[in-house]
């Protein structure tokens, strides 16, 4: 058994005695409790901001190089900055929707310390100038949803939240909504559409930004949970202590989850752009290296829509530019890790079939494509691939995701990376990410496919319809 | 470039090398198709917004960044833009999304309606991959389901582009079907319990781009290949929507839409698209009919007998002891030729084509007139006084939502309980019945600073109504309840054009009545809007002779005969029973005359109880014309199957009866008949042969007011509130019992029964639960009638429809009176 060092109630986080900016609270049992937060400095970041200029607060959180940590890696402060002077009411829009493969640090963050969220959220809309926010939950996180209700009514009833906020003539409502367990609405536009009444399906682009048009035709700011959960720490360290963690393109910390064939999975808060991929995985602060008596394969280095890495990459840090350089993203901060047991074309219908289910069925390219590469990955795990079934595989994925796909090196084929990000013939990036497992498996385990496809060139067809659930 | 203002107006493209010249914020599909490079699409529709969801118009453009795929119906063009349709990335998305969308699509080709003019088809040739490489299972579904009475959905078929949804929630409004489960299994479909029941849904068939929607009375009925078509006009309402008319075999099986910028978009209503049904009805009047005494049925005639007691009839009969009643369903040549034969040769002017349903001609035509694209103005303002525009004018009514929705126009309804559009007009006031021209002056007065309560509406609504009108004036005019007389919206209409820079556009429902307006089908007046007083002479000179005075209304009509004052009664497709305010007039003026005509496509109450002598008359399909509509706009009609039977087309009946009288009407040709029109009418000057062609499918827009002057108030007063009862208001519904729709199978289903709607206040009074049956009295008569609870019915009002199947509303309405009152009585 490979060790679990859970920590009590807090289940899924590691503390690894690194800096603490969004979790120092985790290690307390009551972290989420209104007491605990204001016994450990919790609203103190609010009272600051309060006690400045908006533009300053904003300025502090440009200076401060905040990333986006919900998959784009955007700099908060510069897409503040998007917002059309003017056009009131603007609306902050909290993206908690987290359900990327892999991915589970938001949640941990709602559950275990809300009222850091909440202060983020209440110092975001002091520096923009809003009084409307809405907290978008995922369907499924009962608790919490739970929590972050409870830490609401007590924010409220302590003056943070509301009419004229401790005192001062700032207001501001927040609203919990919660979806109903779709990942495409975790996609910002789709998120909207959703907040709406209407079907979560993501908006046209362009407009890029929501920031032009967004919730109910609005400016609006779209932030990841744990983007704003850095705020509260930020206002009371100010930019210089903030960027003293982390690199210069990618300061501060983040929180990674790390799940799959390492001895101590979890959520870990590190710091950016410094620690690698090895440390994250084999560090005794850390994962404690690959379970006992087997070595690693491949993983995914930011969530499901990220290409696959494999040993070679294993030195270079969780820092955008260089990650996306050698063919990949960091994406949601989610690592999966798979070791030599683990059959590369099952591990690739897992997550193509997770993508072909989410879809949200607007574009041709992905609602019709992802389908029909989990049937064809299904067919060849059944033994009924067909030699051009390899092929063809690639041919829908271009045709998904057109040009080469980003890639990682692979320097015992003397192939080069491919940098990310991948180009799109569809709406969204959904459908695309659907093509990182079938690239990455096939060009480093060809022969793993070769040796499930049967040598008939037939087309034995499988007997049940996959989607039989359909047929009324 | 150095003409500056070539680059203001102009953005150079390069489309496949050659340069373009695209109007700024023009779409790149649209720029492309309008300068000869048809880029393939399925989503797209250049009526509704663009959603990019087929991916089908991917097309390789360069903007200086490098080129890319990027669908061209989502891009604006900006200038310099380089785009390659043919490239070979171009034609690898295309290939791609064509195999992606067939890997599912059952290809069940040979027994679909769609095939042979199915767009999926036809781009497949075009543009796809001669093969799938797809041979996994297809996705099934049950196919089809219905949901509607009428469409019926295929969801193997559905390659979900968005365009029946869109159009449901876009163009409509009524949200009825969307995007239901994810991925692969996403499929179009109704809500639970909740059918498509749009007036609309038609159009959502015709936009599909494959089989997946398909229609009733089209299922089955033949290939597109053998199908003939013309361009024609509807003409079961008065919008004038372009349609073509496709028939095989002689014989008619489907209307589409057709896209006419000044009036209906390519958009029907569910009555115009379907109602042609009627027409291919096992009941069609196919032979003259005469009924040997007046105890006996009607029996089969000929053509020569009918003619002869047709003359027997009107020979040596004093003119004002003849008249004729309707003429809306007429072309405008054959009320032309009507309005010549019964003003010129048999020189009565008891002739009138409203059913006293409508508005005094005055109104109509005496008031600055208004265009639809007038009263769609963006920033302009829509005064609706009339009947609701979803029920009564189908096409008319997307047009206002699209431009209250979408154009901010503003809309201010001053109507008597809630319509289509209340959702979103700025002011729904709802005056007392009768009242109508009081609310509408005290609109005008409040605009002007002084804010008064005025027919049960309250000053403050009035005011904020009078503030928001801004922008050029539209008034929507016509007579929203039957149960009330056009007293109050003569009124209202004389109060309304006190505003600044407004205009009217009639709101009168039956199919082409304003060409009967214009051709004279009305006491008093002669073809080309004017009267009998100015016009007179030059006509006399034209015709021979004109009636000396103004003759009867229908109403004056039918309370002669009851009285033994008219003899002869020429009931032109008309069905006084029925469509007259009041049945109990109409029964006595039917019964007291000595002889019925009519002359009509398909029996209806009046014809069967009544009419001693039928003649059967060619449809609308079966005839050339033109058709007028509510704005005076003039549209080509064209026969597209023989008449039913022996039938004959109106004008030739009245050639040929004139001649049977020993006068020539001088009529030998639709054509003709429009050419003396266009020659004696001051307003039809410019509807020659050659402007009808080069309009093509917008029509020639005659316009201007003849001779007509503006009219007076009505001079009417108040009626008299009576605290005990309440006031009737009975309104049309699109689909009711009239004889059309009865003879559409599809349709004749849709007819909802009548039912009673109250304000909650009113309806608590009554004590009773809701559905219970109560009984509707009226000085006239008594009605038993289901009772609901309707927050849209102002208190004191009994609403009603107008014309339910069992049940009509003319059996409680005085029409002598403004307004009726009822008592509702628990049974
Ligand atoms: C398919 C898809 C799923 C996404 N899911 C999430 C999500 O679960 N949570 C999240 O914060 N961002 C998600 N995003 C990214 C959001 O669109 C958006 O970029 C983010 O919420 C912005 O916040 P940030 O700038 O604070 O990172 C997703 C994007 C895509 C394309
Ligand atoms: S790529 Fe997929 S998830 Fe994204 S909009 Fe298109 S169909 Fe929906
Ligand atoms: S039913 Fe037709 S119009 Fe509607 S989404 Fe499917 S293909 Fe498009
Ligand atoms: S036509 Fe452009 S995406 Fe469908």
């Amino acid at each position: 058994m490979p060790t679990h060092d859970y920590i009590p109630h807090a289940a899924g986080y590691v503390d690894n005695d690194g800096p603490k900016i969004v979790t120092s609270r985790f290690p307390y049992e009551d972290s989420y409790t209104m007491e605990r937060s204001e016994a450990t400095g919790g609203y103190e970041g609010l009272r600051t901001a309060l006690s400045r200029r908006p533009a300053d607060v904003h300025t502090e959180v440009r200076d401060a190089t905040v990333l986006g940590r919900g998959g784009a890696g955007f700099p908060a402060g510069v897409k503040w900055g998007f917002m059309p002077p003017g056009k009131f009411p603007y609306y902050l829009v909290v993206n908690g929707d987290e359900s990327e493969p892999g991915t589970y640090k938001d949640r941990l963050l709602m559950e275990r310390d809300p009222h850091q969220l909440i202060e983020g959220c209440l110092i975001t809309c002091y520096a923009l100038g809003l009084a409307q926010c809405f907290l978008y939950v995922r369907g499924e996180m009962a608790l919490a949803q739970e929590r972050i209700g409870q830490a609401l009514n007590d924010a409220y009833a302590r003056g943070y939240v509301g009419k004229n906020i401790l005192g001062t003539d700032f207001s501001v409502d927040i609203t919990l909504t919660w979806g109903a367990g779709a990942y495409i609405v975790g996609e910002e536009t789709a998120l909207i559409e959703s907040l709406e009444g209407n079907r979560g399906m993501p908006r046209l682009k362009p407009p890029y930004f929501p920031a032009a048009i967004g919730l109910y035709g609005q400016p609006t700011i779209v932030n990841n949970v744990e983007t704003l959960a850095n705020l509260p720490w930020l206002m009371q360290n100010g930019a210089d202590q903030y960027t003293t963690y982390g690199s210069e393109t990618a300061p501060g910390t983040r929180m990674v989850a790390v799940s799959g064939h390492v001895k101590r999975p979890g959520v870990y808060e590190i710091e950016q752009g410094v620690t690698t991929f090895r440390d994250l995985f084999y560090g005794d602060n850390f994962c404690q290296g690959i379970r006992e008596g087997h070595e690693l394969k491949m993983f995914v280095p930011g969530g499901g829509s990220a290409p696959w890495f494999f040993p070679e990459q294993l030195d270079l840090p969780l820092e955008a530019r260089a990650v996306g350089a050698a063919g990949s993203m960091l994406g949601s901060g989610a690592l999966i890790v798979m070791d030599e047991t683990t059959d590369a074309v099952k591990a690739a219908l897992r997550l193509v079939r997770f993508y072909a289910r989410e879809s949200c069925g607007k574009c041709t390219p992905c609602r019709e494509g992802t389908t029909w590469e989990e049937r064809v990955l299904q067919r060849i795990l059944d033994g009924e691939g067909r030699p051009s079934d390899i092929d063809m595989l690639l041919d829908i994925a271009d045709n998904i995701s057109p040009g080469p796909y980003p890639v990682a090196a692979d320097p015992s084929q003397d192939l080069e990376a491919v940098p990310f990000p991948p180009k799109q013939t569809t709406i969204c990036p959904l459908g695309p990410s659907s093509v990182a497992p079938i690239t990455s498996t096939i060009r480093r385990f060809r022969h793993e496919y070769d040796a499930k496809i049967t040598k008939r060139d037939t087309i034995p067809v499988s007997a049940a319809p996959m989607n039989a659930g359909a047929v009324s | 470039m150095t003409d500056t203002q070539d680059a203001v107006s102009t953005v150079a493209v390069t489309v496949n090398g050659a340069e373009i010249q695209a109007n700024p914020g023009e779409l790149l599909i649209d720029a492309c198709e309008r300068t000869g490079t048809y880029i393939p699409r399925f989503c797209y529709h250049p009526r509704m917004s663009p959603v990019g969801m087929c991916r089908m118009c991917l097309v390789e453009v360069d903007t200086g960044r490098g080129p890319a795929l990027q669908p061209s119906c989502m891009l604006p063009v900006t200038d310099g833009m380089t785009v390659d349709t043919e490239s070979e990335l171009t034609r690898k998305a295309q290939d791609g999304v064509l195999e992606f969308l067939l890997a599912n699509h059952p290809l069940d080709c040979p027994v679909c309606d769609k095939g042979g003019e199915c767009p999926l088809q036809d781009q497949t040739m075009a543009f796809g991959p001669g093969e799938s490489r797809f041979i996994e299972e297809k996705r099934h579904y049950e196919k089809p389901i219905a949901i509607s009475d009428t469409v019926y959905l295929d969801r193997e078929r559905c390659i979900l582009c968005d365009r029946c949804t869109r159009f449901a929630d876009e163009v409509a409004g009524d949200t009825l079907i969307h995007f239901m489960d994810r991925g692969n299994n996403t499929q179009v479909n109704t809500f639970p319990d909740e059918p498509f029941a749009s007036y609309f849904s038609g159009n959502t068939v015709q936009i599909c781009p494959v089989g997946a929607l398909t229609a009733k009375p089209y299922r089955f009925k033949a290939r597109p290949w053998d199908l003939e078509e013309n361009l024609s006009t509807a003409w079961t309402d008065s919008v004038g929507s372009r349609i073509t008319v496709q028939s095989s075999r002689n014989k008619v099986l489907r209307v589409l839409g057709v896209d006419s910028e000044s009036v209906n978009w390519g958009w029907l209503s569910d009555k115009e698209r379907f109602a042609f049904e009627a027409l291919n009805s096992v009941n069609r009047i196919t032979q003259p009919m005469a009924r040997a005494d007046s105890g006996s049925d009607l029996a089969s005639t000929g053509w020569a007998a009918a003619m002869s007691t047709i003359v027997d009839v009107l020979t040596d009969v004093d003119p004002a002891r003849i008249g004729v009643i309707g003429g809306a369903r007429l072309t405008n040549e054959a009320q032309y030729a009507w309005a010549k034969l019964a003003k010129g040769i048999l020189g009565t002017d008891n002739v009138d084509a409203q059913l006293g349903d409508g508005l005094p001609a005055a109104v109509v035509l005496g008031l600055p007139r208004a265009t639809i694209a007038d009263a769609c103005r963006p920033g302009g303002t829509i005064i609706l006084a009339g009947p609701d525009p979803k029920e009564d004018l189908g096409a008319l009514f997307l047009r206002l939502r699209h431009a209250v929705v979408n154009d901010g126009a503003t809309l201010i309804e001053l109507t008597p309980h809630r319509t289509g559009l209340s959702g979103i007009a700025a002011h729904s006031l709802h005056p007392r019945p009768g009242e109508l021209g009081d609310l509408a002056a005290a609109v005008v007065a409040a605009g002007s600073g002084t804010a008064s309560d005025a027919a049960g509406v309250a000053a403050d609504a009035i005011a904020a109504a009078a503030a928001s009108i801004s922008g050029p004036v539209t008034v929507v005019l016509g007579r929203a309840s039957l149960a009330e007389s056009s007293a109050a919206i003569v009124d209202a209409a004389t109060a309304l054009n006190g505003l600044a820079d407004v205009s009217f556009l009639s709101a009168l429902r039956r199919g082409n009545v304003h060409g009967a307006l214009d051709a004279g089908l009305a006491p008093g007046l002669l073809p080309g809007r004017t009267t009998l007083a100015d016009g007179g002479e030059a006509f006399a000179e034209a015709w021979g002779s004109v009636p000396e005075s103004t003759g009867l209304d229908t109403a004056g009509m039918l309370a002669a005969a009851a009285a033994g004052d008219i003899d002869v009664l020429v009931l032109l497709g008309a069905d006084p029973l029925s469509d007259f305010p009041e049945a109990a007039a109409a029964e006595a003026g039917l019964a007291g005359a000595a002889t019925v005509i009519a002359i009509d496509t398909l029996p209806n109450a009046s014809l069967v109880a009544h009419a001693d002598l039928v003649l059967p008359a060619a449809a609308a399909t079966e005839v050339d014309g033109t058709f007028t509509n509510l704005e005076g706009r003039v549209s080509v009609c064209e026969q597209k199957v023989t008449p039913c039977g022996t039938a004959r087309s109106d004008w030739m009946i009245a050639a040929q009866i004139a001649q049977r009288l020993g006068k020539d009407l001088g009529i030998e040709s639709p054509a003709a008949a429009r050419a003396e029109l266009a020659a004696l009418s001051a307003v039809h000057g410019d509807l020659t042969e050659a402007a009808l062609a080069a309009a093509g499918v917008e029509g020639v827009l005659c316009s201007g007011n003849g001779s007509i002057a503006e009219p007076a108030g009505s001079g009417s007063v108040d009626p008299a509130n009576d605290a005990y009862s309440l006031r009737l208001v009975a309104t049309r519904r699109m689909y009711d019992a009239g004889t059309t729709l009865s003879h559409s199978p599809s349709s004749a289903g849709l007819a909802r029964s009548i039912e009673l709607r109250l304000n909650p206040a009113d309806f608590d009074k009554l004590g009773v639960e809701a559905g219970s049956v109560v009984q509707l009295i009226s000085n006239k008569g008594e009605l038993m009638t289901p009772v609901i609870a309707d927050p849209g019915v102002p208190a004191g009002s009994a609403a009603i429809p107008a014309n339910s199947p069992g049940a009509n509303a003319n059996q409680l309405i005085d029409a002598s009176q403004p307004v009726t009152d009822v008592r509702v009585e628990r049974s």
